[in-house]
């Protein structure tokens, strides 16, 4: 064998020179923008951000304000995950936020309890059947199964009509939503049961967050459903001549970018102890935003679910920061945009250096 | 009779009313390497799309390895054993070059459908390996093709058409974008297909090439074969005045 340290056929390469990857850069954003608010803190505010300044609790960190970031963002975040895929084999995903909004209406009228404080429950949907106090797997199922064909007609259209995945989802957008206002005719729906209350309880919308993403990174990077995602986002046509079906993978793709979004919507209504029609409304551009911001490419092929996590933490300490300081939150949208517009172009930017480098 | 690796009997292709391709009667046998030239429209390409099926033909019968084919699409060719690198080189950008030698093609080390886990180890250690067989160099592998020269982008797609034990390999123009170091490489890459006994068709304006090539050249003018010469009855002058017209009617010519 003709190889040199690492390269082929006789050409030396040095792997300390290799480019680093894009996951640190957004990972170095993050540590920035943790630093501003530290630095704004102690010089406006005298206090600290990020670490403990109270005697009465131990502790090196702020740990309720850690907490809180992460906690705020990860049912957002759990819808990321699956727009993340979405992202990276070249489509988009509008619809996640109404489905949310859909799912939860749907499994919580399912997840009901018969009585509360001794009187028949005056919001149980489906009490005339009887149809209370049921095992948490039946809500449970019910979600999963409306995201799922959700996500179906998302793709089948998608795969097979061909229409732009924009217009596909914008459609199931306003129709899951409509869905949503229908099933209780704009009523909220709650009280559920003890078990399904405890899916979304303190910290475990953050478990369920890093469990799903921990699975989607290692399902993206070692197997062959994640390589095809970056292979048909990044180039269609040759994945199509290397023969990968791609009609069945976009179907795939979306079915569980749907499913993804009905988990979001179990642990939201969950954590809420109610389901409204108007839930999940814009979830789905915060989830685009925190892929974007994480450095998944909008064109396709490029960008990890490790990326999108770092980018919805950068959300959750905007987030936070902005409360830290006592700003108005209708600065935190005005600066969120901002930061998916700089995030974009910093990304072409580095591409394009990247590209004359070569 | 047996060592013909592929054959055409009068194949013809018209699109609408333009006669793209006339009953072109083609033989290529185990081991040897053919170029095929012409001018731009004379139908090598579209000689090229009926043999690996990305076209239907109008008529006309196509033989591979042995048996009459008639292939529904360029995934059916190459699965029969036709390894085609076309001009638009078919990489996925923003893969490295292990996944794209293996794209569609992947090793798995557990089968779980579409979740089956690769087995990234073995498919490295092939790629090393078939980079070394056809003596191509590539820095480091785990970069991706978006980032590589576009002589390494070619040698990856060349590589990859050489690592499937193929029955043929068809290339399109493989150096009409490439520089002088870079087409010195690919042709570097014929000459190993060569001595492997790999059988090959080379569509190429290069006359150099194409003399310091391949064993046969056959000449397209009009949608038609006009010349089949092997290399040592010919002479770059004598090709060229059949690519323009100035010789015609020898159609009928075999050599090899």
């Amino acid at each position: 064998m003709s190889q040199t340290s690492h390269g082929i056929g006789g050409l030396s390469y040095d792997a300390k020179k290799r480019p680093w990857p894009a996951e640190f850069n957004v990972f170095l954003a993050l540590v920035i923008l943790v630093g501003a608010f530290e630095l704004i803190g102690r010089v406006f505010l005298g206090d600290s951000f990020l670490f403990n300044t109270r005697e009465n609790v131990s502790g090196l960190f702020n740990e309720q304000r850690l907490q809180i970031i992460i906690l705020q963002v990860s049912i957002v975040g759990i819808i990321a995950i699956g727009v993340t895929q979405v992202i990276i084999c070249g489509g988009i995903d509008l619809s996640s936020g109404s489905i949310v909004g859909a799912t939860a209406m749907i499994a919580m009228s399912f997840a009901q309890v018969a009585t509360v404080n001794g009187n028949p429950n005056p919001k149980a949907m489906f009490i005339a059947f009887g149809w209370t106090d049921l095992p948490v797997i039946v809500p449970l199922l019910v979600a999963i199964g409306c995201g799922l064909i959700a996500g179906l007609i998302n793709g089948f259209l998608i795969a097979y009509t061909r229409i732009p995945p924009f217009i596909a989802t914008l459609g199931m957008m306003v129709t899951a939503r409509g869905i949503a206002k229908w099933w209780s005719k704009g009523q909220p729906i709650s009280f559920p049961t003890e078990s399904f209350a405890a899916i979304g309880k303190g910290l475990m919308p953050v478990v369920i967050f890093i469990s799903l993403a921990i699975l989607f990174q290692l399902i993206l990077t070692y197997t062959k459903y994640g390589k095809h995602c970056y292979a048909i986002g990044s180039n269609e046509d040759a994945a199509r001549m290397s023969g990968i079906k791609i009609a069945n993978h976009k179907v795939l793709v979306y079915a569980i970018a749907g499913i993804l979004a009905a988990i979001a919507a179990v642990v939201l209504s969950s954590k809420n102890l109610t389901a409204q029609a108007g839930m999940g409304v814009m979830y789905e551009l915060d989830a685009i935003a925190m892929a974007v911001i994480g450095g998944v490419s909008l064109s396709g092929g490029r960008g990890s679910i490790i990326g999108t996590v770092i980018g919805s933490l950068i959300f959750g300490v905007i987030i936070s920061g902005f409360t830290f300081l006592r700003l108005d939150a209708y600065y935190q949208e005005m600066v969120k945009g901002v930061i998916i517009v700089g995030a974009v172009v910093l990304d072409q930017w580095r591409q394009r250096r990247r590209a004359i480098g070569a | 009779m047996s060592d013909i690796v592929l054959k055409t009997e009068n194949l013809t292709k018209h699109y609408g009313g333009v006669h793209a391709l006339q009953e072109a009667n083609f033989e290529l046998r185990k081991g040897e390497h053919v170029a095929i030239m012409g001018d731009n429209g004379a139908g090598k390409s579209t000689f090229v799309r009926q043999i690996t099926g990305v076209e239907q033909r109008t008529d006309g019968k196509i033989w591979f390895d042995g048996k009459e084919v008639n292939f529904a699409g360029p995934i059916e060719a190459r699965e029969a054993g036709i390894e085609t690198v076309f001009q638009n080189l078919a990489l996925a950008d923003d893969l490295d070059v292990p996944s794209n030698l293996f794209l569609g093609r992947e090793k798995v080390l557990f089968n779980l459908g579409p979740f089956s886990i690769l087995d990234r180890k073995a498919m490295r250690k092939a790629t090393e390996a078939a980079l070394v067989r056809t003596a191509v160099k590539i820095p480091n592998l785990s970069s991706t093709i978006r980032h590589m020269s576009g002589g390494q982008r070619q040698c990856v797609a060349i590589a990859r058409t050489a690592t499937f034990a193929s029955k043929l390999i068809i290339m399109d123009e493989p150096t009409a974008a490439l520089g002088v170091q870079e087409t010195a490489q690919v042709e570097n890459i014929i000459r190993t297909l060569k001595e492997n006994g790999e059988p090959l068709i080379l569509v190429s304006h290069n006359m150099r090439q194409v003399f310091d090539l391949v064993d046969r050249i056959v000449v397209f003018r009009r949608g038609r074969i006009v010349a089949n010469l092997r290399k040592q009855d010919t002479d770059g002058n004598d090709i060229v005045a059949y690519i323009t017209g100035a010789k015609t009617g020898q159609a009928e010519l075999q050599a090899a």
